[in-house]
Protein backbone atom coordinates (compact mmCIF):
# COMPACT_ATOMS: atom_id res chain seq x y z
CA UNK A 1 0.00 0.00 0.00
CA UNK A 2 2.65 2.90 0.45
CA UNK A 3 4.37 2.11 -2.60
CA UNK A 4 1.03 2.23 -4.42
CA UNK A 5 1.48 5.73 -2.87
CA UNK A 6 4.70 6.43 -3.40
CA UNK A 7 4.32 5.52 -6.99
CA UNK A 8 0.92 7.65 -7.26
CA UNK A 9 1.70 10.55 -5.65
CA UNK A 10 5.62 10.73 -4.12
CA UNK A 11 8.04 13.13 -5.33
CA UNK A 12 10.51 9.82 -6.03
CA UNK A 13 13.00 10.03 -2.79
CA UNK A 14 17.09 10.14 -3.85
CA UNK A 15 15.37 9.36 -7.58
CA UNK A 16 14.76 12.82 -7.56
CA UNK A 17 14.48 15.28 -4.97
CA UNK A 18 11.96 14.05 -2.00
CA UNK A 19 14.40 14.07 0.30
CA UNK A 20 15.26 17.52 -0.28
CA UNK A 21 11.43 18.79 -0.11
CA UNK A 22 11.06 16.20 3.00
CA UNK A 23 13.83 18.04 5.23
CA UNK A 24 12.55 21.40 4.55
CA UNK A 25 9.22 20.46 5.69
CA UNK A 26 10.85 18.49 8.64
CA UNK A 27 13.43 21.43 9.24
CA UNK A 28 11.64 24.70 8.62
CA UNK A 29 7.84 23.50 8.82
CA UNK A 30 7.70 24.77 5.12
CA UNK A 31 4.42 23.95 3.34
CA UNK A 32 4.46 21.84 0.14
CA UNK A 33 5.32 24.90 -2.26
CA UNK A 34 7.38 26.97 -0.27
CA UNK A 35 9.61 23.61 0.33
CA UNK A 36 9.39 22.89 -3.50
CA UNK A 37 10.69 26.31 -4.18
CA UNK A 38 13.00 26.30 -1.76
CA UNK A 39 14.72 23.44 -2.99
CA UNK A 40 14.50 24.28 -6.92
CA UNK A 41 16.15 27.48 -5.88
CA UNK A 42 18.76 25.55 -3.91
CA UNK A 43 19.63 23.49 -6.66
CA UNK A 44 19.02 26.36 -9.64
CA UNK A 45 16.54 24.30 -11.53
CA UNK A 46 12.75 24.55 -12.47
CA UNK A 47 9.89 23.08 -10.10
CA UNK A 48 9.15 20.69 -13.20
CA UNK A 49 12.69 19.45 -12.63
CA UNK A 50 12.20 18.70 -9.06
CA UNK A 51 10.46 15.22 -10.12
CA UNK A 52 12.33 14.78 -13.30
CA UNK A 53 14.43 11.52 -12.86
CA UNK A 54 16.56 12.51 -15.85
CA UNK A 55 17.53 15.68 -14.82
CA UNK A 56 17.83 14.60 -11.14
CA UNK A 57 20.04 11.55 -11.26
CA UNK A 58 23.14 13.76 -12.87
CA UNK A 59 22.50 16.86 -10.33
CA UNK A 60 22.46 14.55 -7.99
CA UNK A 61 25.55 12.75 -8.53
CA UNK A 62 27.49 16.09 -9.35
CA UNK A 63 26.68 17.56 -6.02
CA UNK A 64 27.26 14.29 -3.98
CA UNK A 65 24.18 14.33 -2.34
CA UNK A 66 23.69 10.38 -2.75
CA UNK A 67 22.01 8.69 -5.89
CA UNK A 68 20.01 5.75 -6.43
CA UNK A 69 22.32 3.59 -7.81
CA UNK A 70 24.68 1.94 -6.38
CA UNK A 71 27.52 4.48 -4.99
CA UNK A 72 30.48 2.85 -4.61
CA UNK A 73 32.50 5.69 -4.94
CA UNK A 74 30.00 8.32 -4.12
CA UNK A 75 28.73 10.11 -1.11
CA UNK A 76 25.74 7.98 0.18
CA UNK A 77 24.47 7.58 3.76
CA UNK A 78 25.47 10.23 6.10
CA UNK A 79 28.42 11.35 3.76
CA UNK A 80 25.42 12.32 1.55
CA UNK A 81 23.47 14.01 4.48
CA UNK A 82 26.87 15.84 5.16
CA UNK A 83 26.14 17.47 2.08
CA UNK A 84 22.14 18.06 1.75
CA UNK A 85 22.91 20.14 5.14
CA UNK A 86 25.37 21.87 3.35
CA UNK A 87 23.34 22.81 0.08
CA UNK A 88 20.09 23.36 1.76
CA UNK A 89 21.75 25.38 4.66
CA UNK A 90 19.64 23.62 7.20
CA UNK A 91 20.70 21.61 10.68
CA UNK A 92 20.21 17.94 10.66
CA UNK A 93 20.45 16.84 13.77
CA UNK A 94 22.36 13.12 12.43
CA UNK A 95 24.78 15.30 10.55
CA UNK A 96 25.18 17.15 14.36
CA UNK A 97 26.19 13.88 16.12
CA UNK A 98 28.32 11.85 13.97
CA UNK A 99 30.49 14.81 13.06
CA UNK A 100 30.51 15.56 16.40
CA UNK A 101 32.20 12.09 16.87
CA UNK A 102 34.79 12.98 14.62
CA UNK B 1 -19.90 9.52 -18.59
CA UNK B 2 -19.47 5.88 -18.28
CA UNK B 3 -23.22 4.99 -17.24
CA UNK B 4 -21.41 3.00 -14.31
CA UNK B 5 -18.37 3.23 -12.42
CA UNK B 6 -16.79 -0.12 -11.20
CA UNK B 7 -15.62 0.44 -7.41
CA UNK B 8 -15.91 -0.33 -4.04
CA UNK B 9 -17.64 -0.49 -0.83
CA UNK B 10 -15.84 0.78 2.44
CA UNK B 11 -14.82 -2.63 2.81
CA UNK B 12 -12.78 -3.16 -0.18
CA UNK B 13 -15.83 -5.15 -1.97
CA UNK B 14 -16.02 -4.27 -5.68
CA UNK B 15 -18.93 -2.65 -6.69
CA UNK B 16 -20.44 -1.22 -9.92
CA UNK B 17 -22.41 1.94 -9.34
CA UNK B 18 -24.40 3.62 -11.58
CA UNK B 19 -22.63 6.99 -12.90
CA UNK B 20 -25.36 9.31 -11.02
CA UNK B 21 -25.54 7.20 -8.01
CA UNK B 22 -21.34 7.84 -8.01
CA UNK B 23 -22.06 11.56 -7.85
CA UNK B 24 -24.78 11.48 -4.98
CA UNK B 25 -22.62 9.55 -2.67
CA UNK B 26 -19.88 12.34 -3.03
CA UNK B 27 -22.55 14.98 -2.55
CA UNK B 28 -23.71 13.19 0.69
CA UNK B 29 -20.18 12.67 1.88
CA UNK B 30 -18.50 16.25 1.56
CA UNK B 31 -22.44 17.40 3.19
CA UNK B 32 -21.57 14.87 6.23
CA UNK B 33 -17.99 16.20 6.54
CA UNK B 34 -19.13 19.57 6.36
CA UNK B 35 -22.12 18.89 9.11
CA UNK B 36 -20.00 17.22 11.53
CA UNK B 37 -16.81 19.06 11.14
CA UNK B 38 -18.80 22.30 10.30
CA UNK B 39 -16.59 23.00 7.27
CA UNK B 40 -16.69 24.28 3.98
CA UNK B 41 -18.49 21.09 1.65
CA UNK B 42 -16.54 20.93 -1.64
CA UNK B 43 -17.52 22.78 -4.51
CA UNK B 44 -18.72 21.70 -7.64
CA UNK B 45 -15.79 21.77 -9.20
CA UNK B 46 -14.06 19.87 -6.54
CA UNK B 47 -17.00 17.01 -6.77
CA UNK B 48 -16.68 16.81 -10.70
CA UNK B 49 -12.89 16.58 -10.45
CA UNK B 50 -13.68 13.78 -7.66
CA UNK B 51 -16.10 12.28 -9.67
CA UNK B 52 -13.74 12.25 -12.56
CA UNK B 53 -10.71 10.55 -10.72
CA UNK B 54 -13.23 7.50 -9.43
CA UNK B 55 -14.39 7.41 -13.18
CA UNK B 56 -10.68 7.11 -14.87
CA UNK B 57 -11.03 3.59 -16.45
CA UNK B 58 -7.22 2.81 -15.29
CA UNK B 59 -6.80 0.69 -12.45
CA UNK B 60 -4.16 2.82 -10.89
CA UNK B 61 -4.39 6.59 -11.37
CA UNK B 62 -2.01 9.18 -10.36
CA UNK B 63 -1.13 12.73 -10.36
CA UNK B 64 0.35 15.02 -13.16
CA UNK B 65 3.71 15.51 -12.90
CA UNK B 66 5.03 18.73 -10.65
CA UNK B 67 2.03 18.23 -8.23
CA UNK B 68 3.96 14.95 -6.42
CA UNK B 69 4.26 15.40 -2.45
CA UNK B 70 6.33 14.02 0.04
CA UNK B 71 5.74 10.58 1.29
CA UNK B 72 6.36 9.55 4.75
CA UNK B 73 5.30 6.59 7.08
CA UNK B 74 4.23 4.56 10.18
CA UNK B 75 6.73 1.90 10.09
CA UNK B 76 5.92 1.03 6.59
CA UNK B 77 9.19 0.76 5.28
CA UNK B 78 9.73 -2.21 7.10
CA UNK B 79 7.00 -3.59 5.49
CA UNK B 80 9.14 -6.21 4.02
CA UNK B 81 9.78 -8.45 7.24
CA UNK B 82 6.76 -6.92 9.42
CA UNK B 83 4.21 -9.42 10.44
CA UNK B 84 0.73 -9.56 8.30
CA UNK B 85 -0.87 -7.51 10.90
CA UNK B 86 1.09 -4.65 9.60
CA UNK B 87 0.26 -5.90 5.91
CA UNK B 88 4.06 -7.20 5.90
CA UNK B 89 5.70 -9.47 3.67
CA UNK B 90 7.25 -11.56 6.89
CA UNK B 91 10.69 -11.83 4.73
CA UNK B 92 13.43 -13.06 6.63
CA UNK B 93 15.59 -10.29 6.68
CA UNK B 94 16.32 -7.39 9.24
CA UNK B 95 14.50 -3.70 9.74
CA UNK B 96 17.74 -2.14 8.39
CA UNK B 97 17.83 -4.00 5.04
CA UNK B 98 13.91 -3.70 4.91
CA UNK B 99 14.23 -0.18 5.13
CA UNK B 100 17.07 0.60 2.56
CA UNK B 101 15.32 -1.57 0.20
CA UNK B 102 12.34 0.95 0.67
CA UNK B 103 14.76 3.24 0.14
CA UNK B 104 16.40 2.95 -2.34
CA UNK B 105 14.20 0.05 -4.58
CA UNK B 106 10.56 1.86 -3.92
CA UNK B 107 11.54 5.40 -4.31
CA UNK B 108 10.30 6.89 -0.87
CA UNK B 109 10.55 10.36 0.23
CA UNK B 110 11.51 9.67 4.09
CA UNK B 111 11.62 6.04 5.66
CA UNK B 112 11.07 5.30 9.33
CA UNK B 113 11.66 2.20 12.26
CA UNK B 114 10.04 1.56 14.99
CA UNK B 115 9.39 -1.12 17.73
CA UNK B 116 7.00 -4.30 16.46
CA UNK B 117 4.73 -3.29 18.96
CA UNK B 118 4.62 0.39 17.71
CA UNK B 119 4.02 2.04 21.50
CA UNK B 120 6.35 3.70 23.19
CA UNK B 121 6.16 1.98 26.80
CA UNK B 122 7.79 -1.26 25.27
CA UNK B 123 10.36 0.72 23.62
CA UNK B 124 11.31 2.55 27.50
CA UNK B 125 13.07 -1.02 28.44
CA UNK B 126 14.81 -1.46 25.27
CA UNK B 127 15.59 1.79 24.58
CA UNK B 128 19.72 1.30 24.40
CA UNK B 129 18.66 -1.31 21.58
CA UNK B 130 16.38 0.50 19.41
CA UNK B 131 19.28 3.68 19.83
CA UNK B 132 21.96 1.08 18.62
CA UNK B 133 20.11 0.30 15.81
CA UNK B 134 18.71 3.87 15.04
CA UNK B 135 22.72 4.98 14.86
CA UNK B 136 23.63 2.17 12.82
CA UNK B 137 20.91 2.70 10.13
CA UNK B 138 21.23 6.49 10.35
CA UNK B 139 24.65 5.51 8.93
CA UNK B 140 23.32 4.55 5.89
CA UNK B 141 19.76 6.05 5.06
CA UNK B 142 20.01 9.31 2.97
CA UNK B 143 16.46 10.62 3.05
CA UNK B 144 14.99 11.75 6.25
CA UNK B 145 14.81 8.52 8.57
CA UNK B 146 12.24 8.66 11.82
CA UNK B 147 11.33 6.37 14.84
CA UNK B 148 8.01 5.71 14.94
CA UNK B 149 5.43 4.64 18.10
CA UNK B 150 2.11 5.71 19.18
CA UNK B 151 1.22 7.26 22.87
CA UNK B 152 -0.84 4.47 23.47
CA UNK B 153 -2.54 5.58 26.43
CA UNK B 154 -4.15 1.63 27.10
CA UNK B 155 -1.62 0.36 27.97
CA UNK B 156 -1.16 2.47 31.13
CA UNK B 157 -4.20 0.96 32.50
CA UNK B 158 -4.66 -2.10 34.41
CA UNK B 159 -3.95 -5.06 33.69
CA UNK B 160 -1.67 -3.94 31.10
CA UNK B 161 -0.01 -1.21 33.66
CA UNK B 162 -0.63 0.23 36.83
CA UNK B 163 -3.50 3.03 36.48
CA UNK B 164 -7.13 2.12 36.83
CA UNK B 165 -8.88 1.50 34.02
CA UNK B 166 -11.51 4.50 32.76
CA UNK B 167 -13.20 1.36 30.88
CA UNK B 168 -13.85 -0.18 34.35
CA UNK B 169 -14.54 3.19 36.53
CA UNK B 170 -17.38 4.89 33.88
CA UNK B 171 -19.56 2.09 33.84
CA UNK B 172 -19.99 2.69 37.33
CA UNK B 173 -20.39 6.38 37.92
CA UNK B 174 -16.63 6.68 39.17
CA UNK B 175 -16.87 10.35 36.58
CA UNK B 176 -14.24 11.97 38.42
CA UNK B 177 -11.97 8.68 39.22
CA UNK B 178 -12.01 7.49 35.82
CA UNK B 179 -10.75 11.43 34.95
CA UNK B 180 -8.08 11.71 37.95
CA UNK B 181 -7.12 8.22 35.94
CA UNK B 182 -6.49 9.24 33.07
CA UNK B 183 -4.87 12.27 33.92
CA UNK B 184 -2.03 10.21 36.02
CA UNK B 185 -1.48 7.60 33.02
CA UNK B 186 -0.75 10.74 30.54
CA UNK B 187 1.58 12.01 32.69
CA UNK B 188 3.05 8.74 32.89
CA UNK B 189 3.07 8.19 29.17
CA UNK B 190 4.43 11.65 28.88
CA UNK B 191 7.41 10.56 31.08
CA UNK B 192 7.98 7.84 29.02
CA UNK B 193 7.66 9.53 25.56
CA UNK B 194 9.95 12.10 26.43
CA UNK B 195 12.54 9.67 27.77
CA UNK B 196 12.41 7.44 24.06
CA UNK B 197 12.61 10.55 22.47
CA UNK B 198 14.93 12.30 24.48
CA UNK B 199 17.95 8.90 24.35
CA UNK B 200 17.04 9.23 20.19
CA UNK B 201 17.84 12.45 19.78
CA UNK B 202 21.04 12.35 21.83
CA UNK B 203 22.12 9.85 18.83
CA UNK B 204 21.05 12.37 15.99
CA UNK B 205 17.18 10.85 15.41
CA UNK B 206 16.24 13.27 12.36
CA UNK B 207 12.47 13.13 13.01
CA UNK B 208 10.00 11.48 15.56
CA UNK B 209 6.78 10.32 14.57
CA UNK B 210 3.90 10.19 17.34
CA UNK B 211 1.95 7.67 15.60
CA UNK B 212 -2.14 7.21 16.00
CA UNK B 213 -2.74 9.79 18.73
CA UNK B 214 -5.57 9.96 20.35
CA UNK B 215 -6.29 6.06 20.11
CA UNK B 216 -7.06 5.97 23.94
CA UNK B 217 -9.22 9.43 23.84
CA UNK B 218 -8.25 12.86 24.50
CA UNK B 219 -5.82 12.11 27.82
CA UNK B 220 -4.13 10.36 24.59
CA UNK B 221 -3.68 12.83 22.86
CA UNK B 222 -2.48 15.58 25.64
CA UNK B 223 0.24 13.03 26.87
CA UNK B 224 1.34 13.26 23.12
CA UNK B 225 0.81 17.15 22.75
CA UNK B 226 2.92 17.38 26.19
CA UNK B 227 5.52 15.42 25.39
CA UNK B 228 6.00 17.06 21.89
CA UNK B 229 6.28 20.47 23.16
CA UNK B 230 9.06 18.93 26.39
CA UNK B 231 10.95 17.24 23.82
CA UNK B 232 11.05 20.54 21.50
CA UNK B 233 12.59 22.46 24.07
CA UNK B 234 15.12 19.56 24.73
CA UNK B 235 16.13 18.60 21.17
CA UNK B 236 14.63 21.15 18.32
CA UNK B 237 16.82 19.65 16.04
CA UNK B 238 14.84 16.40 16.02
CA UNK B 239 11.69 16.76 13.82
CA UNK B 240 8.79 15.99 14.68
CA UNK B 241 5.68 14.12 13.26
CA UNK B 242 2.08 14.07 15.02
CA UNK B 243 -0.35 11.31 12.89
CA UNK B 244 -4.07 11.02 14.56
CA UNK B 245 -5.90 7.78 15.10
CA UNK B 246 -9.13 9.04 14.46
CA UNK B 247 -10.84 12.19 12.66
CA UNK B 248 -12.19 13.43 15.69
CA UNK B 249 -10.97 13.06 19.47
CA UNK B 250 -13.01 10.93 21.94
CA UNK B 251 -13.55 12.48 24.84
CA UNK B 252 -12.78 9.57 27.48
CA UNK B 253 -11.60 12.13 29.67
CA UNK B 254 -13.78 14.85 28.40
CA UNK B 255 -12.32 18.49 30.25
CA UNK B 256 -8.98 17.71 29.74
CA UNK B 257 -7.52 20.64 27.70
CA UNK B 258 -4.47 21.71 26.29
CA UNK B 259 -3.58 25.29 26.57
CA UNK B 260 -6.71 26.43 27.24
CA UNK B 261 -8.00 24.50 24.77
CA UNK B 262 -10.41 21.20 25.33
CA UNK B 263 -9.50 18.49 23.40
CA UNK B 264 -12.11 16.22 23.08
CA UNK B 265 -14.77 16.34 19.94
CA UNK B 266 -11.97 18.01 18.33
CA UNK B 267 -12.08 17.73 14.54
CA UNK B 268 -8.93 17.84 12.41
CA UNK B 269 -8.46 21.25 11.44
CA UNK B 270 -8.44 22.38 15.38
CA UNK B 271 -6.21 18.86 15.55
CA UNK B 272 -3.66 20.69 13.23
CA UNK B 273 -3.50 23.79 14.82
CA UNK B 274 -3.22 22.07 18.01
CA UNK B 275 -0.40 19.87 17.41
CA UNK B 276 1.96 23.17 15.46
CA UNK B 277 0.90 24.73 18.87
CA UNK B 278 2.82 22.46 20.60
CA UNK B 279 5.65 22.26 18.69
CA UNK B 280 4.72 19.40 15.67
CA UNK B 281 6.34 20.22 12.45
CA UNK B 282 4.03 17.75 10.47
CA UNK B 283 0.17 16.86 10.99
CA UNK B 284 -1.20 13.65 9.97
CA UNK B 285 -5.39 13.65 9.75
CA UNK B 286 -6.49 10.37 10.24
CA UNK B 287 -10.77 10.30 8.50
CA UNK B 288 -12.26 7.03 9.30
CA UNK B 289 -13.66 4.97 6.66
CA UNK B 290 -17.42 3.47 7.14
CA UNK B 291 -17.47 0.14 5.65
CA UNK B 292 -20.97 -0.40 5.37
CA UNK B 293 -20.38 3.22 3.02
CA UNK B 294 -18.99 3.52 -0.87
CA UNK B 295 -15.45 4.49 -1.20
CA UNK B 296 -17.07 7.39 -3.05
CA UNK B 297 -18.79 8.84 -0.02
CA UNK B 298 -15.77 8.10 2.06
CA UNK B 299 -13.63 9.55 0.42
CA UNK B 300 -15.67 12.47 -0.41
CA UNK B 301 -15.54 13.06 3.61
CA UNK B 302 -11.95 12.30 3.52
CA UNK B 303 -11.19 15.25 0.92
CA UNK B 304 -13.79 17.93 2.88
CA UNK B 305 -11.80 17.33 6.25
CA UNK B 306 -8.39 17.69 4.54
CA UNK B 307 -9.08 20.34 2.16
CA UNK B 308 -10.35 22.77 4.89
CA UNK B 309 -7.24 21.63 7.47
CA UNK B 310 -4.54 22.51 4.56
CA UNK B 311 -6.14 25.72 4.50
CA UNK B 312 -6.02 26.73 8.08
CA UNK B 313 -3.11 24.72 9.44
CA UNK B 314 0.36 26.18 9.39
CA UNK B 315 2.24 23.63 9.50
CA UNK B 316 2.74 20.71 6.57
CA UNK B 317 -0.33 18.41 6.41
CA UNK B 318 0.60 14.81 5.29
CA UNK B 319 -3.30 12.86 5.55
CA UNK B 320 -2.54 9.46 7.34
CA UNK B 321 -3.74 6.91 3.91
CA UNK B 322 -3.22 3.68 5.29
CA UNK B 323 -6.12 1.04 6.19
CA UNK B 324 -9.41 2.18 6.98
CA UNK B 325 -8.88 5.90 6.89
CA UNK B 326 -8.49 8.75 4.42
CA UNK B 327 -10.18 6.65 1.88
CA UNK B 328 -8.15 3.52 1.76
CA UNK B 329 -11.40 0.74 2.42
CA UNK B 330 -10.68 -1.27 5.75
CA UNK B 331 -9.59 -4.46 4.92
CA UNK B 332 -5.71 -6.07 5.04
CA UNK B 333 -4.68 -6.01 1.18
CA UNK B 334 -5.71 -2.46 0.19
CA UNK B 335 -6.87 -2.84 -3.54
CA UNK B 336 -4.97 -0.80 -5.70
CA UNK B 337 -7.48 1.10 -7.51
CA UNK B 338 -8.75 2.59 -4.21
CA UNK B 339 -5.21 3.39 -2.65
CA UNK B 340 -3.76 5.58 -5.50
CA UNK B 341 -7.48 6.99 -6.05
CA UNK B 342 -7.21 8.21 -2.60
CA UNK B 343 -3.46 9.43 -3.43
CA UNK B 344 -4.79 11.64 -6.02
CA UNK B 345 -7.60 13.03 -4.71
CA UNK B 346 -6.23 13.99 -1.63
CA UNK B 347 -3.52 15.87 -3.36
CA UNK B 348 -5.37 17.42 -6.19
CA UNK B 349 -8.19 17.88 -4.57
CA UNK B 350 -7.12 17.93 -0.72
CA UNK B 351 -4.19 20.00 -1.66
CA UNK B 352 -2.05 17.89 1.06
CA UNK B 353 1.19 18.81 1.22
CA UNK B 354 1.87 14.95 1.50
CA UNK B 355 0.80 11.51 2.69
Amino acid sequence: MPIAHIMAAGMGGIRTTGDLVAWMQMTRRMKLADAKQYVADKLGIGLIDLTDEDVMYALRGDLGIGVVTGDAGRASGITAKFKVAELLGIEINSVNYFKSLL
Amino acid sequence: MPKHILTRMGDGERVSMPADEVKEELLLGTRDAAQNGEIPQLTPDDLEQLFEILAEPGRVVSVPPGDEVVVTDDGCAKLFCSGPADGGAGLPISRQTSILAYERGFAADTVSIGHEDYSFKPVKPIIDYEAQTYHATALATTVPFFYGAQPNLGLYYRPDGPHPNPADLLPLGKIEEAQAAQEEAAEHAKEDMVYVGQRLAEIGCEGLNFDTAGSAGDADLYAALMAIAELKEKAPLMAVELGMSNEFVFGMHGEICYEGKRLAGMYPHDQAQISADAGADIFGPAINVNTSRSIAWNLARAVTFVKHTVAVSKIPVHPNVGMGVCGVPMCVESPIDCVTRASKALVMIGKADGL
